[in-house]
């Protein structure tokens, strides 16, 4: 074989790589969310400030995300038709046990159109120890549509979204997150609410 | 082997997206002759796109959002809709195989047209409603439409 058809070879075979790869993006589309390991949190410079809600729980009592400034919550969009979903939730239940009494609270968005009617069975059914909201467009469209259930928020203690997961996530890596966030004491410095200031501003010398 | 590497990369895409919400298409096969007062059957093509399933018209968990066809109104009187056999298919977030529907298949409509229906075209409109997920996440029911041309003679 002469190197001149290796080389059409080789050719040909990167173009048809090129060509599949461009067309396969033209069908499926190459920016599709992509999954997020939620143990890889964001750096602090990188993290937005998750939106404010105001959503009601079970009892008809509003639930504000501003309510758990300081607390690391697990912000968890799920619906009862979600598969997926009906996995996530007993792990959560299981944070919310382990974390609680750390500043962890487990927040559950429920995206199910049949509200409350679809949602109260199931919660009583289950025993779901956190607080479930019905969630509308509105809030959704506030966390970037929320195309996928479940897509689970890890925020920290400053309001701020520190991982994202779209889709079942492993356990392991959403509770590694999670210790990862509380390690930051409620009211430590550069906590909820404290903005970082050269020395000189805060009286140093 | 170049073939092999264009399907190799027309699956690699595909494997990203699987968090976006599938493309489900539902296309009347061909247009309906309906004659008066006699009963008509026609085919319905569905396709999903790769890596994703649909629940079937009769899931296996009650909880699941069946696969349902609805008509409007119209000079066609709906009947029964035929189904294909359901795949049983085993999922990470599922402890037990769930019925589903995967890849392109046939759904069979069938309709009666009244003996008093005008001679004539008109277009029946439906609705496929479907609730689709990946491997490892679900997306909200939607409904794609349905147009199916007719005759009636």
């Amino acid at each position: 074989m002469t190197s001149r058809i290796k080389f059409a070879r080789v050719f040909r075979l990167g173009g048809a790589l090129l060509v599949g790869f461009v067309v396969g993006c033209l069908i499926y589309g190459c920016s599709g969310a992509k999954p997020v390991k939620a143990a890889s949190l964001k750096p602090d410079k990188d993290r937005h400030t998750a939106p404010n809600f105001a959503l009601k729980d079970a009892n008809g009592k509003t639930v504000r995300l501003s309510d758990y400034k300081g607390k690391v919550v697990l912000l968890d969009f799920w619906a009862t038709w979600c598969g997926p979903c009906k996995i996530e939730i007993p792990w959560f239940m299981d944070f919310e046990r382990k974390h609680k009494d750390q500043g962890f609270s487990v927040l559950g968005v429920s995206m199910d159109d049949d509200g409350w009617d679809a949602v109260k069975p199931f919660v009583n059914e289950i025993g779901i120890n956190y607080r479930i909201m019905i969630g509308n467009d509105s809030t959704a469209e506030s966390y970037g549509g929320i195309e996928a259930l479940p897509t689970t928020f890890l925020i920290d203690r400053d309001g701020k979204i520190a991982a994202v997961h779209v889709g079942l996530a492993s356990k392991s890596e959403i509770e590694n997150g999670i210790e990862q966030l509380l390690q930051r004491p409620e009211n430590a410095p550069g906590g909820a609410g404290s903005v970082s200031l050269p020395a000189q501003y805060v009286g140093a010398k | 082997m170049p073939l092999a590497a264009l399907v190799a990369c027309l699956c690699l895409p595909s494997m990203w997206a699987q968090n976006s919400p599938p493309q489900v298409t539902a296309d009347a096969r061909e247009k309906v002759a309906a004659k008066r007062g006699a009963s008509v059957e026609t085919k319905i093509a569905v396709s999903i796109p790769p890596g994703y399933h649909i629940n079937s018209n009769t899931p296996s968990e009650a909880y699941l959002i069946p696969l349902k066809l609805t008509w409007t109104p119209g000079a066609l009187e709906p009947g029964e809709v035929v189904f294909p056999k359901p795949q049983m298919e085993k999922y990470e977030f599922s402890d037990k195989p769930l019925s589903v529907f995967t890849g392109d298949f046939d759904l069979i409509a069938r309709f009666k047209t009244p003996a008093a229906a005008a001679a004539g075209p008109g277009v029946m409109v439906g609705k496929l409603r479907y609730q689709a997920c990946s491997s490892n996440a679900c997306f909200p029911p939607k409904s794609v439409e349905v147009r199916l041309s007719y005759q009636v003679q």
